[in-house]
């Protein structure tokens, strides 16, 4: 087969997503956000509701996850994103409202907008990127960091009598009543990758059909706050993250 | 009617499409009467108990954004908490409404009446260089008549805009006629109105609502257009009300309830025989300060009354340039003056002094 043959559109099995522009990434190779980003345009375009979604973006890494994807996007304050999605679907009930999320921006500084948005039941996706660490501020301690685990805030490790411990927040919100969905996935594998998809498309269908809060957490990977190459931080996630925070629906009163 | 029942009412009058709130004391009528109203069997407004102020103004936040009439309450620890709401909407450039009906502070304070968010409310309020516009109502009428005055400037200049009220004005009742039923904005509306707006991209390239830009260069020219923006408001937007100042010698400055005071005040004091008019500021940012001015050239002296320690008095003095004495008098809210008190303190300060 030629170069020429091969490039032919009706050879194409893969192709970027129409609603991601050219803009340049600014996130960190080996990082989770992009894969996750792709999985939300592809949904979004899959379901035919370019036109009917707004996006809240959080602060964290993924502030700027409005400048990927070409879809109405509101930057939240930190931690806030769930109270501006409440209000946008409230008064937009047949729009697609998803938000964006970090684990710092979900899990700490907006634990209680988050826990009330789920136990409202607020008909909105929430999409948690939990990489156990603070990206966007250069690798401190976050609410999901794990005992033992070294950042430049708790540089000896996560102790508890120090810091505490690591907050399970999507185990508490599989206890509300106003959740319907909620799972944790990761992007590490193909496999992984299309459960994911799968998990998203599920959310934003709920959200569509008025079912109450969904959440997606995508246990991810942070190469350069975890100071590790690309394939290193998958391996570390697999042999520590999932022990502690492992992959599968938590609930679902949707479908079977 | 109280009010702060005035404001609710006004609010479904006026085409509000959502108010998210906490309760507080003096102002949690706001948020009651609503629920007990039920706009949304009616008009479709929707009413949400946030969370915490902190919910309720970023639910202002996000409603705001895509170019809907949302509006919250509180009074002033409330308020507060929201200004990280409000400087992220100063920011960002969305409309939405805020009523402070503002109680005594520092801190948890009193539930009792006070003005002594006045700071607070003319000089931003969050971090950042911003201003918000700030209406001062000092009837129930003004209440129920602000509300949607409040509306049409956010949207106008797409920034928020405050209704700086006190325990005073929420809480006592007084005869009122309710604004003209204006219909919610229909979808079509808004996208005309609010090209800005997130709505969904239909038929338009996509839309980005956000106070971030880690450009300094267009950091500072958003920062300049913003100016500009409040140059015009300035400019433009002044409000305030004149009493009995063609004959005056001397002029009282004063707003909200402390105007009401101060208006019995000037009777008692012309019963006397004192030429004693009023300037009260309706916009207490933008200020009447080239009024001010102009009535300070042909005063003996001007008395700033307020229910605390002198705030807007900084403004006063800085509109009078030195024009003729001014002097102040305050209580610092729970306690509030009385006429009689206003008069004397009037008379010390530049006749008998």
């Amino acid at each position: 087969m030629t170069r020429e043959e091969i490039i032919e559109a009706k050879n194409l099995v893969y192709s970027k997503p129409a609603l991601m522009n050219d803009n340049p990434m600014h996130y960190c190779p080996g990082c989770s956000h992009g894969v996750v980003h792709k999985l939300i345009a592809e949904v979004i375009e899959e379901m035919g509701l370019i036109d009917r979604t707004v996006g809240i973006s959080p602060v964290g890494c993924a502030v700027f996850a409005y400048n990927y994807l070409d879809i109405d996007w509101i930057e939240a304050a930190h931690g806030r994103a769930p109270a501006l999605a409440c209000a946008v679907k409230r008064l937009h009930p047949d729009q697609l409202v998803f938000t964006y999320q970090g684990d710092g921006d979900l899990a700490c500084i907006g634990t209680a907008e988050t826990i009330h948005s789920l136990n409202r039941g607020d008909d909105i996706a929430i999409i948690f990127i939990n990489n156990a660490i603070y990206g966007m501020t250069g690798g401190q301690m976050a609410p999901t960091t794990l005992l033992g685990m070294k950042t430049s805030t708790c540089p000896y490790g996560r102790q508890p009598d120090l810091h505490g411990f690591p907050l399970k927040i999507t185990e508490i919100a599989a206890q509300l009543e106003g959740s319907c969905y909620v799972t944790r996935q990761a992007v590490h594998t193909v496999a992984a990758i299309n459960r994911t998809r799968r998990a998203i498309r599920q959310a934003f269908q709920n959200c569509m059909e008025h079912r109450g809060t969904s959440l997606v957490e995508v246990v991810s990977t942070c190469s350069s706050g975890w100071k590790m190459t690309p394939t290193e931080a998958n391996q570390w996630m697999e042999q520590h993250m999932f022990p502690f925070y492992p992959l599968g629906d938590l609930k679902n009163t949707v479908t079977k | 009617m109280k009010g702060n029942e005035a404001i609710a009412h006004a609010a479904i009058r006026c085409g509000c499409d959502g108010y998210f709130g906490y309760p507080i004391t003096p102002q949690s009528e706001i948020l009651e009467t609503l629920a007990l109203e039920k706009p949304w069997e009616t008009t479709g407004m929707v009413v949400v108990q946030a969370e915490s102020e902190l919910a309720s103004i970023n639910m202002v936040y996000g409603g705001g954004a895509t170019g809907k009439r949302v509006m919250t309450s509180s009074s002033s620890p409330g308020v507060a908490l929201m200004q990280e709401g409000i400087t992220y909407m100063a920011g960002a450039e969305i409309p939405g409404v805020i009523v402070n009906v503002q109680r005594g502070g520092p801190g948890l304070g009193t539930i009792q009446p006070s003005q002594g968010d006045y700071f607070q409310s003319t000089r931003g309020g969050g971090n950042g260089d911003y201003n918000v516009i700030v209406l001062a109502p000092a009837s129930v009428q003004e209440m129920a008549d602000f509300m949607d005055l409040a509306f049409e400037l956010a949207f106008r200049y797409r920034m928020p805009s405050i209704i700086l009220s006190d325990g005073i004005i929420g809480q006592m009742m007084e005869k009122v006629v309710l604004p003209p039923f204006k219909a919610r904005r229909t979808d079509e509306e808004v996208a005309r109105e609010c090209p800005w707006a997130a709505t969904g991209c239909r038929g338009r390239k996509n839309n980005i609502l956000t106070s971030l830009s880690l450009d300094p260069d267009f950091m500072e020219r958003h920062n300049q257009h913003l100016q500009e923006k409040y140059r015009i408001i300035r400019e433009k937007e002044v409000r305030y009300q004149e009493i009995l100042t063609d004959d005056a010698d001397y002029l009282i400055v004063a707003f909200g309830s402390a105007a009401r005071i101060s208006q019995k005040a000037i009777e008692l004091l012309r019963q006397e025989g004192l030429r004693v008019g009023m300037l009260r500021p309706i916009t207490l940012w933008p200020f009447p300060t080239q009024k001010i001015k102009e009535l300070a050239s042909r005063m003996k002296g001007i008395l700033c009354a307020e229910i605390n320690s002198g705030q807007m008095l900084e403004d006063v003095l800085l509109s009078v340039e030195g024009l003729c004495p001014v002097a102040h008098h305050g209580r610092m809210g729970g306690m509030v003056p009385t006429p009689e008190e206003v008069a004397t303190a009037f008379k010390e300060k530049l006749i008998n002094k």
